[in-house]
């Protein structure tokens, strides 16, 4: 019933960018996502798109699945380009009734359909190459600095892995509540809104006791093997910078630097 | 008339890297009024199954046909069908949702669109069939003990009254008492109340005493489809499949091994215990 959400979620291969260290992915993802809002000239975007073409070419990934991924925020998309089309002032280059377009209107839909869509397809090659395990392990790392000013960061990561671990947990979960009620006769398919609503009754309050049952148990289970939280605690395994790490860092610098460049020269 | 499963296959995740054949070219008949035991290993696509006979599952290729009508055909009703199908999944207690047991069986029956009256009266008559306590009827289900909640999620199933009822591994989970329970409960069923029964497990022993018939399946494909008894007799092939026969075979097969003359297609302690009381003479040479 989920099989179409593909967006961001990890596919398993081999790659350059899957045994990089997370925490460049991570720290990477993050230039990239400033670097476009540096960028502001064609050319700048340009770069940005070479980027991360470069990016997907080394990932592995079949292009096809990244952009299947991508359906699901089209109507986002949608949304931004005609808001900004219409509705932006300026030199008026086309009109019908009350709706005209301007030419200020127009450049900044354009550009800001690319700049989502690079934001996006950015930041989906990061969870795409990086299980979220290798993700939360990076971000505990990066922000332990933090635990100087009494911030729980390992706290915060241990409920963000459990939270992306339930998450397939949860959908399996709603596919069989809802095939047992569909079974019992329930309709989730009505047009009509308010039927709609009611129909969600007989699959959420299912899915909420069970989604706490879980939260029972895995609490019980961690207690019994006596989990205190991240005083101490060793990893399996241990995030170690290699050399191609820190090639990775000083691609990233150069990147940024480009990017830089082009704000001030184009 | 009954289900008439023409030669179907089911893949998950057709098309990707990760596709799995879960049904390999199953054909079988299932007539009115049998008590039909589907045993296989997990993973052996006997939950798959069951699930495309209401519908639920469309398989990648062949037909179900239901009282001679193809259940895929554009006009074919699916919800008379789910009606008249009736599938009970695997804890059943999970699906469980409103305020009291009596208001959660009525759901099934008020989807079927029967007014409150003839809903509440075919609840009572499925919360008596499943031997729910009188006391329990207007309690929150989730109060309920695990037997009791099994049985309140087996009446919402039943209260639509079904023609055709299948139980998804209806003993998993349940201690021996409660499962004695159940199944007692449900052979109960089936002689009281007219209709053909699929009874899904992985346990031989669970099902032997009931059944008419057994379908095994394993890898996908339904490997055996005859009376218990006949069934049992290849207990070399069940075991490679990791099933077993029942017990009871196995102590009337060490029984002949040691020299006593005695058949064994016994399937119940009982039928045992009689044929080795048939050849008392021979224990005392």
């Amino acid at each position: 019933m989920f099989d179409t959400i593909t967006l961001g979620q990890y596919y398993q291969t081999d790659s350059l960018l899957h045994r990089l260290d997370p925490r460049v992915k991570l720290v990477g993802t993050f230039v990239y996502l400033i670097s476009l809002f540096v960028v502001d000239s064609f050319v700048g975007y340009i770069a940005a798109a070479l980027f991360l073409a470069a990016m997907i070419m080394l990932s592995n990934v079949p292009f096809r699945y990244i952009v299947r991924g991508m359906k699901t925020i089209v109507f986002l998309l949608l949304i931004t380009v005609v808001f900004n089309l219409f509705l932006t002032p300026g030199e008026v280059i086309w009109h019908a009734g009350i709706f005209k377009i301007t030419r200020e209107g127009l450049t900044f839909a354009i550009k800001m359909a690319v700049r989502l869509s690079l934001l996006i397809l950015g930041s989906s090659i990061m969870t795409l190459t990086t299980t979220p395990t290798q993700l939360t392990d990076a971000l505990e790392s990066l922000l332990r600095p933090l635990k100087k000013i009494h911030v729980p960061v390992h706290e915060i990561a241990m409920m963000m892995s459990i939270a992306l671990r339930f998450i397939p947990i949860l959908m399996e979960e709603t596919d069989k509540i809802m095939k047992a009620q569909i079974a019992r006769g329930a309709d989730f398919e009505s047009k009509n809104i308010v039927k709609k609503i009611k129909s969600m009754v007989p699959l959420l309050v299912p899915l909420f006791i069970s989604a706490f049952r879980r939260a029972n148990d895995l609490a019980m289970a961690m207690e019994a093997r006596c989990y205190r939280g991240g005083e101490g605690r060793t990893k399996m395994k241990p995030l170690v910078y290699h050399g191609r790490d820190r090639v990775a860092y000083m691609v990233l610098l150069a990147f940024f630097a480009i990017c830089i460049l082009t704000r001030i020269f184009f | 008339m009954g289900i008439k499963i023409d030669d179907i296959c089911f893949e998950y995740e057709r098309g990707t890297a990760m596709q799995v054949t879960a049904l390999d070219h199953i054909s079988a008949e299932i007539p009115d009024n049998q008590f039909i035991g589907l045993i296989g290993h997990t993973g052996s696509g006997k939950s798959t199954l069951v699930q495309t006979l209401n519908g639920l599952l469309k398989p990648t290729s062949g037909h179900i046909y239901y009282n001679g009508e193809d259940i895929s055909g554009e006009k074919f009703d699916k919800k008379k069908l789910r009606a008249d199908v009736g599938l009970v999944f695997q804890y059943p207690e999970h699906q469980l949702f409103e305020i009291d047991v009596l208001t959660d069986v009525m759901f099934g029956p008020k989807n079927l669109g029967l007014s409150d009256a003839e809903a509440k009266k075919r609840a009572l008559e499925a919360l008596e069939s499943v031997h729910m306590p009188e006391k329990y009827y207007k309690s929150s289900p989730f109060d309920l003990s695990g037997g009791q909640k099994r049985r309140a999620a087996i009446a919402g199933v039943l209260a639509m009254r079904p023609k055709i009822l299948i139980l998804d591994e209806p003993t998993a989970g349940l201690d021996p008492k409660g499962r004695d329970g159940i199944l007692g409960m449900i052979s109960d069923m089936k002689k009281n109340l007219n209709m053909t029964i699929i009874l899904v497990s992985h346990s031989m022993d669970d099902v032997a005493r009931y059944v008419d018939r057994i379908m095994v399946m394993g890898g996908g494909k339904l490997l055996y489809d005859d009376e218990p008894v006949k069934v049992f007799r290849h207990v070399q092939e069940l075991e490679n499949l990791g099933l077993a026969a029942p017990q009871i075979t196995y102590i009337m097969k060490l029984l002949k091994e040691k020299g006593l003359d005695v058949s064994t297609d016994a399937l119940t302690v009982e039928q045992a215990a009689a044929e080795i009381m048939a050849h008392r003479r021979e224990l005392h040479v």
